[in-house]
Formats: structure tokens, sequence, C-alpha cells
């Protein structure tokens, strides 16, 4: 964990963990947001083009990485888990059994995205948002909210050249970096966050290790 | 000799005009399947590859097209059809002509393929999306001739090998196809032609009289030029007087950043206010369009440019050529010196500018080679793969198709006549399922063999994702720059460059300094600024390398007892090389060792050409970290890598080991920013990225992911994958050039020259103040960043938020 950057967001402790997952140490829970799980089966599904069908085991591989390191309770998976609702339906059984292998003695909880609007077929339990340690999870961050913790937007950042998926936080809200290995990103100066994002405010880079910048 | 019919014959003797000798002959030859015409700029070119055409057209009623003529440019098209509208109209012969390109209307288009004109006028990527329509056998069902102009232009890139296989399916479509290309003056024209006829047909070339030798020598300066840099600016009192003493002159640069630089500091010495405008790829289309109107209407003096000028338009005035920096590559040269005097046998006057004291040994080199017409090029090797997987996706579209039908037309394309039936099946398997080794799902699948034996898009909405990915040209992500408030377009800067602007930083585009205001919806904000340094916008193109012939012209130069054609201060610099190390030599590698500036350093001389001099940096720097000699940095130039860091080498023969240094490509060269450009190429040609999607953008950038992360994916878990073996491929050949490495390795054979000299050498001097230095890194990068950051969040006064 001393890779991670600590800070807190309306008293509760947070740890932005270089992977892209945000760790809740007082809560023993584990989210990460934006998977996007099944991405290369909807574009393939729908006539696009056939790209890598690796991005589930990588990710997944990375998200059980960080379940044991945090020792996690509990995981939450805060929206466009799945690129849609068929690429869920269509996990192939061994990356099923594996998400499922990851459940197994958690509390795993699935809020909703945009792609992935209704409940699947895989354990946990589905959520529009979720309070806990007096924050709010949801997916997409609300106009004038505090204490808010959506991911949705995939914020990246540049210092020193690299551009890099980050968190992007100021006193009232974060923003998740996504998760997923088949993900872009959105710049941190784009006009997007000027309206959620104040000042004083800071992007912590993921990567080997989580780097803290002003934005 | 075949005599002109009546009213072609009246209308040349009423322009005063007499045919060429090499337009009869093209017209004697008119019956020949494939026909090919070498002339230099200015020839009555296009002219004689269409005479032949109107000829048969006035003498026989035809329905449909009866000639597509496909040229590299838009411009290129719009303006020919303009030209021979005049003479058809004029002579009233009943022939319609129409263009079709990225710029036609939707209707008009659609209107085309219902009611083709006689002659259509196109480019490749028109052609190959044509190709991709069910109708597209019935459009080109009576084609009777293909007209490819600059076709040496054409061949050097992928969009001549996609143009080949269209023209492939279209001889299918139309047996009785005669085929003709139209080529500027080339090293190899039988090789060329050997792409434009069917395999293994033969192709007849005709040579037309090359016309006087153009009036080409060094530009007279007042200053030596610098030690290093590219930009000309110590030329410019000499540039503006030439610029005054001619009617029209086109200045041309090796980048578009050194346009813009050259150009700024033009405007800011002309006193006088002559009108000069600027000319290059990453200028908006409107500004593009208004400096070429005003250069055909003669309203200015000089146009400043890059390579986006080498091609197309005629302009009629041009009266002087000057190349600023070393041309790199001869046969580009004398291409360039063409534009100047484009009246036939009026000669050409070129002047060469060279930027730095290096380049006037390379300028008096490849001037006499051009005053020699000893031209350059490398053979090219087979058709490459990623267009061949994208062409057997394009004719997936067009409908059903047979697996052997479609190998067998391949094959009739000269650059893939040697493709095995095992490197197809790779590309059709790649196309139909991804190719992946392990793979399990049946929705990879984009083209299934039905039970009538027959290959079929399995979504039929596939094939609107395919046209609108169909080319093969490589544009970096750009944004659109434009002025705040006005929403004038002033061009595009590379989105990377983009991404290292502050709100208030200022740049070069077009000429002008701008001021950054901010990024919307993907476009660049700017507003006028005063600055004095702006930053110069960086712009893709990658440097070109010298040639391998240029470059061993350059050697025999310097191995000359002495240099009387060469500048008095140039034959000291070589002199004092010779006295104080040794001369470089064509069969030896010449390495330098010298303390500067308490780092030691090393300069290998390998004249191999600048991508391969940066590779050979990459690998000595990364045996010399094994060694524990601990180097810090290098930088390369086309005939020298400088290296710098803790301890001097001792023995260089062991760092120049060829196992060796295969064994460290093979490593160094997996994780590299170079191949995964090249992978982003091949892989946006190959479909396997869609730059456009049917769906609006509007969702934002989250949606799309660099490819970086697919190269990373197939490097872990698919390394043999079809899309890495062309890369690691194209790659070798491309911007890590091995073949230049093993060329100087085979040439000097283990003969290493090692000189222990006391202070910077010579030669080497330049090189310390060359730009572009190439830090080397470990770990270290990752520390550099953390510094940055933690000194960003101490300066913002931030530790913490909370």
């Amino acid at each position: 964990m001393n890779k991670a950057h600590a800070f807190s967001l309306s008293g509760c402790a947070l740890l932005a963990l270089p992977s892209g997952a945000l760790f809740l140490p007082d809560h023993g829970t584990l989210c990460v947001s934006d998977l996007h799980l099944g991405k290369s089966e909807r574009m393939a599904r729908r006539g696009g083009a056939l790209l890598p069908p690796y991005e589930v085991r990588e990710t997944l591989a990375k998200l059980e990485a960080d379940i044991a390191a945090t020792a996690a309770r509990r995981v939450i998976c805060l929206g466009d888990s799945f690129d849609d609702l068929n690429a869920a339906a269509a996990l192939p059984e061994d990356e099923r059994l594996w998400l499922i292998r990851l459940q197994a003695g958690r509390d795993w909880i699935w809020i909703q995205g945009n792609h992935d609007a209704g409940p699947v077929d895989i354990g946990g339990t589905h959520r529009d948002e979720l309070a806990l340690g007096g924050l709010t999870f949801r997916h997409i961050a609300e106009t004038g909210a505090t204490a808010e913790v959506s991911g949705h937007y995939h914020p990246k950042h540049r210092v020193a050249g690299a551009a890099r998926a980050c968190f992007l936080y100021d006193r009232a809200r974060l923003i998740m970096p996504a998760y997923g290995s088949y993900t872009g990103g959105m710049s941190s100066r784009d006009a997007v966050f000027d309206a959620l994002i104040g000042r004083p405010a800071i992007a912590v880079l993921t990567g080997t290790k989580a780097i803290p910048a002003p934005l | 000799m075949t005599a002109l019919p009546p009213p072609f014959d009246d209308w040349f003797a009423r322009q005063g005009w007499d045919l060429h000798p090499h337009q009869a002959r093209m017209l004697d030859a008119a019956d020949a399947p494939a026909l090919m015409l070498v002339a230099p700029t200015g020839g009555g070119k296009t002219l004689a590859g269409f005479l032949p055409s109107l000829v048969e057209l006035s003498r026989a009623p035809h329905s449909g097209i009866h000639t597509l003529y496909i040229s590299p440019l838009k411009a290129l098209a719009a303006d020919i059809r303009r030209n021979l509208l005049r003479p058809v109209q004029e002579m009233g012969l009943p022939i319609r002509i129409e263009d079709r390109t990225g710029d036609t209307s939707a209707t008009k288009k659609k209107a085309q393929r219902v009611d083709p004109p006689h002659i259509l006028l196109t480019t490749p990527e028109s052609l190959a999306l044509l190709m991709s329509y069910e109708d597209a056998p019935k459009m080109f069902a009576g084609l009777s001739r293909v007209i490819v102009d600059e076709i040496h232009a054409l061949a050097e890139s992928k969009r001549g090998d996609q143009l080949m296989l269209a023209l492939s399916r279209l001889q299918a479509m139309a047996p009785g196809l005669r085929r003709v290309g139209l080529s500027a003056t080339v090293e190899d024209p039988a090789a060329l032609a050997a792409r434009l006829a069917r395999h293994p047909d033969p192709c007849r070339i005709i040579d037309a009289d090359p016309g006087p030798a153009p009036d080409i020598a060094m530009l007279d300066i007042d200053d030596a030029p610098p030690w290093s840099g590219g930009g000309g600016g110590y030329a410019i009192p000499a540039i503006l007087r030439e610029v005054k003493a001619h009617r029209t002159t086109l200045i041309f640069h090796n980048t578009r950043a050194q346009a813009e630089i050259f150009f700024h500091h033009l405007w800011l010495a002309n006193d006088e206010s002559l009108p000069i405008g600027i000319h290059h790829g990453s200028l908006a289309r409107e500004q593009r369009e208004a400096t070429e109107a005003a250069m055909v209407r003669g309203d200015l003096r000089a146009i400043v440019c890059t390579g986006s000028l080498d091609l197309g338009i005629d302009w009629g005035d041009v009266d002087l050529v000057i190349q600023v920096g070393a041309p790199k590559n001869v046969k580009r040269l004398i291409q360039r010196i063409g534009r100047a005097n484009h009246r036939y046998n009026a000669p050409s006057k070129a002047r060469l500018v060279p930027a730095n004291r290096f380049e006037v040994v390379e300028c008096v080199a490849a001037l006499e080679a051009a005053l020699e017409r000893d031209l350059d090029g490398d053979p090219q090797g087979p058709g490459p793969r990623d267009v061949l997987c994208q062409h057997i996706l394009i004719r997936a579209c067009a409908g059903p198709f047979d697996d052997a039908e479609l190998l067998a037309e391949i094959r009739s394309a000269g650059a893939y006549a040697g493709l095995s039936r095992a490197a197809f099946d790779d590309c059709l398997d790649f196309v139909a399922t991804g190719g992946y080794a392990l793979r399990a799902y049946d929705r990879w699948q984009r083209l299934v063999k039905r039970p009538d034996g027959l290959w079929h898009l399995r979504d039929p909405r596939a094939a609107q994702r395919i046209r609108m990915n169909i080319g093969t040209i490589q544009d970096a992500d750009m944004l659109k720059v434009r002025m705040r408030g006005a929403g004038r377009p002033l061009g595009e800067v590379e989105e990377s460059f983009a991404a290292t602007l502050s709100a208030g930083d200022t740049f070069l585009i077009g000429g002008q300094i701008v001021r950054y205001e901010s990024l919307k919806e993907m476009v660049v904000e700017v507003s006028r600024s005063s600055a004095r340094k702006p930053r110069v916008a960086v712009f893709s193109g990658t440097k070109f390398a010298t040639t391998t012939q240029l470059s061993a012209r350059i050697l025999r130069l310097l191995a000359q007892d002495d240099w009387p054609q060469l500048p008095r201060h140039i034959r000291d610099w070589l002199r004092l090389q010779r006295r104080i190390s040794r001369m470089p030599e064509a069969d030896r590698i010449l390495v330098e060792s010298f303390p500067h500036d308490g780092r030691a350093h090393t300069c290998v001389y390998g004249f191999a050409g600048r991508n391969a001099q940066q590779t050979l940096g990459l690998l000595l720097t990364q045996r010399m970290e094994h060694a524990g000699l601990g180097p810090l940095g290098f930088v390369a130039s086309d005939y020298a890598t400088l290296i710098w860091g803790l301890d001097p080498v001792a023995e260089p023969a062991p760092l120049f080991d060829p196992t060796g240094l295969r064994d460290g490509l093979e490593t160094w060269l997996q994780g590299n920013a170079v191949m995964k450009r090249t992978f982003h190429a091949a892989a946006s040609i190959a479909m396997l990225i869609e730059k456009n999607l049917p769906q609006a953008r509007k969702s934002g950038r989250q949606a799309t992911f660099s490819s970086d992360i697919l190269y990373d994916t197939l490097r872990k878990y698919d390394p043999d994958h079809l899309l890495m073996r062309i890369t690691k491929e194209e790659a070798l050949r491309g911007l890590v050039d091995f073949g230049r490495i093993e060329e100087m390795l085979t040439r000097t054979a283990g003969r290493i020259d090692h000189v222990k000299a006391q202070y910077v050498t010579p030669f080497a001097a330049p090189l310390l103040l060359e730009v572009g230095k190439v830090p080397v890194v470990g770990a270290g990068r990752e520390r550099l960043l953390e510094a940055e950051a933690a000194a960003l969040m101490a300066e913002a006064g931030l530790s913490e938020l909370s």
C-alpha cells in the first residue's frame, strides 16, 4: 500500500491505488469503476472490429490482485461493469466462474451504469447508488452533489509528457479512473470537468505508483 | 505514325501546338494492354495519357465509363477535369467528364453510379470505395482504359498497393481493360512498370525526351551556415533577394515545423511586404485553397511549402525553386526542381540552401547526383499484408466471393504475384475471425463461409463500418485549431501537442502567432497574440533519412584528397577533422571517444540514415548499460550517433558484434514506442481499429482507447498474431530501419577505427548542438515524473486536499 495515495473526502479516509482502484480502509471496501467487461464481444457481435478477446482476463487478473492485496470484504463496481447486458450474458464460462470465485465470501455490489442499466445474472447485489462512510457512490456525478464518488468520465491527466488514467478530486467529490483494460480516457482539461470539479483540485495518476499532481 | 483525326488536328493547329513525339507514340501504342510514359514535369504528360481516350470516344459512341483516371490528389483530379473540358468543348466532342473524390456531394456520387460519365476522374481511396459496392461490376463493365497519374508517387506508398489491388478487381469486371501509367523520372522504370501491368503481362515503357539540363546550383549566401539546426534562417536576406529577382518562387522545406518557423522569420524580414504565402498539409483546407488560388492568379511572389506541393496543379509561372535543407533524396530533389518552368523544353532553375555545415557537403553531393541524373531509391518488397486484409474486406462488402478466385485475382497484381496460399489464408482468417490463438467464441466472425462455398459478411451492418474506414493514409490524431469568436479554421495540430498546451501558451500556425485559450469539443480555440518567441506546433511526419545512394556519394566526396567544389569554411572544417581525428570511410566504422562537459562521449559514424542511427543509439546504449558504462543519453543524425555517459568506451569492437545487436533488437524492440506507432498504422489499415464509427462521437473520447492497449494485450496473450508479425516486419524496414544497420555492418565487416581525442572532434561538435536528444531511461523516468509532480504540488501549495 506504500505506492497508494492517501487522502480523505468528507472525513472518510481513502487510498487511491496505482491500479485505479479505490480502497476504504475503515470499511474494508474496494471500489472499481468502468470495467467494461465484454467490450470486445460487444464490438464483434455488432459487426465491428474483432478485437483481441483478452480484456476480461486482463481486467479480472488485476482485480484479483487488488482484492488479495487489500483483503477487501466488500467490492463496489461503480457502473459500466459490463459493456452491455448482452456482454454480461455472453461471458465465457471460465471467465464467469472466475468472477463468481472473486465474489465468494465478500459483499459484492453492482452499481448500475449507462452501459449496464439492469441486473446481470451473476451474483452480488444491484443498486442505483450506495451510501457508505458518509459518501454516496453512484455512476455519474450529479451537479451540486457533495461527498460523492462516481465514475463514467474516464478522466486522464498529463504530467511530464505522460497522459495516464487518473482520479480527480476536489473538496466535494471524487471521479474515478476507468479500471477496465479496453477503456480510453477524457482529458482532465476537458470542459466537461469544469462544471464538476472546483478548485483547488488534485489529479492522482495511476501507473506503477499513484502520483498526485495539482489539476 | 498515327495521324490525328481531323477535329484534333485542327484544334492543335488553332492552338499553334505540335504533337510532342511521346504523345504520338502513346497514340501509336494505345492498344498495348499496359503502357507507361516516363516524362519530366511539364512534358504534356497528362494530355499524352488522355489523347487515345479522346480519339476513341470521338470515333465511336460509348455507353458507360470508357476511361478511369486516378490521381494521388483530389485537387489534381478537379484541375485535370477543367483542363480536359476546354479541348472537348472546343472540338464539340460528345464526351462527359466528371470527377469523384471525397469532396464530391453524395447526390452527385449516387447519380454517377446510375449514369456514369465517359471519363471518371478519381483517387485511389474513392476507387476502393466504389469497389465495395455491389453494383461495381455493372458500373465498370464497359471500362476500356485506366490512367494512373503520378504513378511514381503512388507506388512509394500503400496507396499504390491498394490501387493495384483495385485494378485487379477492375480487370475481372472488364477483361479488355488497358492500363496506362504516367510517371516522373524514376531510378527503375521497369520495376514500376511491372507493378502497373497485370502480372505476368509485359508493360511497354515510353521515354519522353528528358528536356534541357536544369540550371541548379548552391544559392550564393553571404554568411556561412550555422553548425547545426535545420531552419535556414541565416539565408533569409539572400532568399528575399532571389524572390525579388524572380516572378514566382517556391521555397521548399523538409518539415512543416521548419516551414512555419521560416515563414515567420521571412515575413519579419519582408520590408517591402512582398506577397508571400505558406502551404503545408496541416493547414486548414480553406487556407490551402486560398493560397493555391492566389498562386494561380499570379498574386503571390513566393510560397513557403513542404511536400504538399511536390505534386499537383500546374503552376505555370514558377521560375525558381529553392530547396532549404539537405534534400535527403536525389529523386525527390529532381522532381521538386521540375516544379519550376513548367513549360516543355525550358530549363528548370533551382537553388539549394544547406541549413547547416554538414548539409553543405550533402547538398553538393546531391547536386552532383542530380546533374548526372543518378537517381536513388530502394527496391520495393512484396505487397503489404495489412493492405491485403483491407482489400479482402472491401471485396466482401461487394458481395459473396470465392476464395480461390480472389487469390488468383490478387496474384495478378505485380506486388502480390508471389503471395502464397498460406499467407493469403492467414489474412483471410484474420479478417474472418480475428485470427486469435485463444479464440473460442463464435461471435468473432466478420466473414463466414456459407454452404454455397462462398464467403459472406456475417452481419450486413459491417459493410457500412468497413466503407467508413477505407484507405491507407495514416494521419496522426489531429485537432482542429480555430480562432475564438471568429470561428475561422486555421489548421490542425497533433493531439499530443495540444495536450502539452496550457492557457496562455503561444504557438505558430499558418504563419501566425496564436495564444492557446481552451479545448472545446475537440477543437483548440486560440486568440491572436503578439508574443515574440512562440513555440512551434509539432506536426507528424518522421524526418526523412538520407538515402543509401546519397550517403555513399557523401562518403566518396569526403574521401577526396581536397575539396575544390566546397566553400572555404567547409574545406577548413574537413581538413581539421582529418588532422585531429580521421575522415569517416565507406568500408570502416569510425568511433571517436572524448571527454566533454564532465561526461564521456562516444561518436559513431555509420552513415546509415537518421532512423537507423537512432536505432543504433538505442541498441548501443542498451549494451553499454549492460557493460556498466552508465550511458545517459544520445542524439542521432543522418551520419552519426553521439552517446554520452559516465564511463568511456575502452574497446568499441564488442559493442558492434552483429549477433548481440540483433538480440538487443529482439528484446528492446518489443516494448518500444516505435513499434506501437507502426502497430497503430497496420491495425488501422487492416481494420482492427476503426477510426470512424457510424454513431456520432458526441459521447466523447472515453469510448475510444489507444491502440497501445491492443498492442500490449497481443504481446502478452498472442505474440505471434498476424498483426504483430506485420508490425515487426514493417518497423524493421521503416522507423527502426534495421536494414540500414545490416547494410552498414556488411559494408564495414568489423573494421572499426577507434580514435581517442582530447577534446570534442570537429565532426562531433555540431551533434552536441542537435535537437532531439534521447535520454536513456531505466527506472529513472518514473522518478522524474514523481519529482515534477511533487514540485508542482509544492508550488501550488497543495500537499493535501481535505
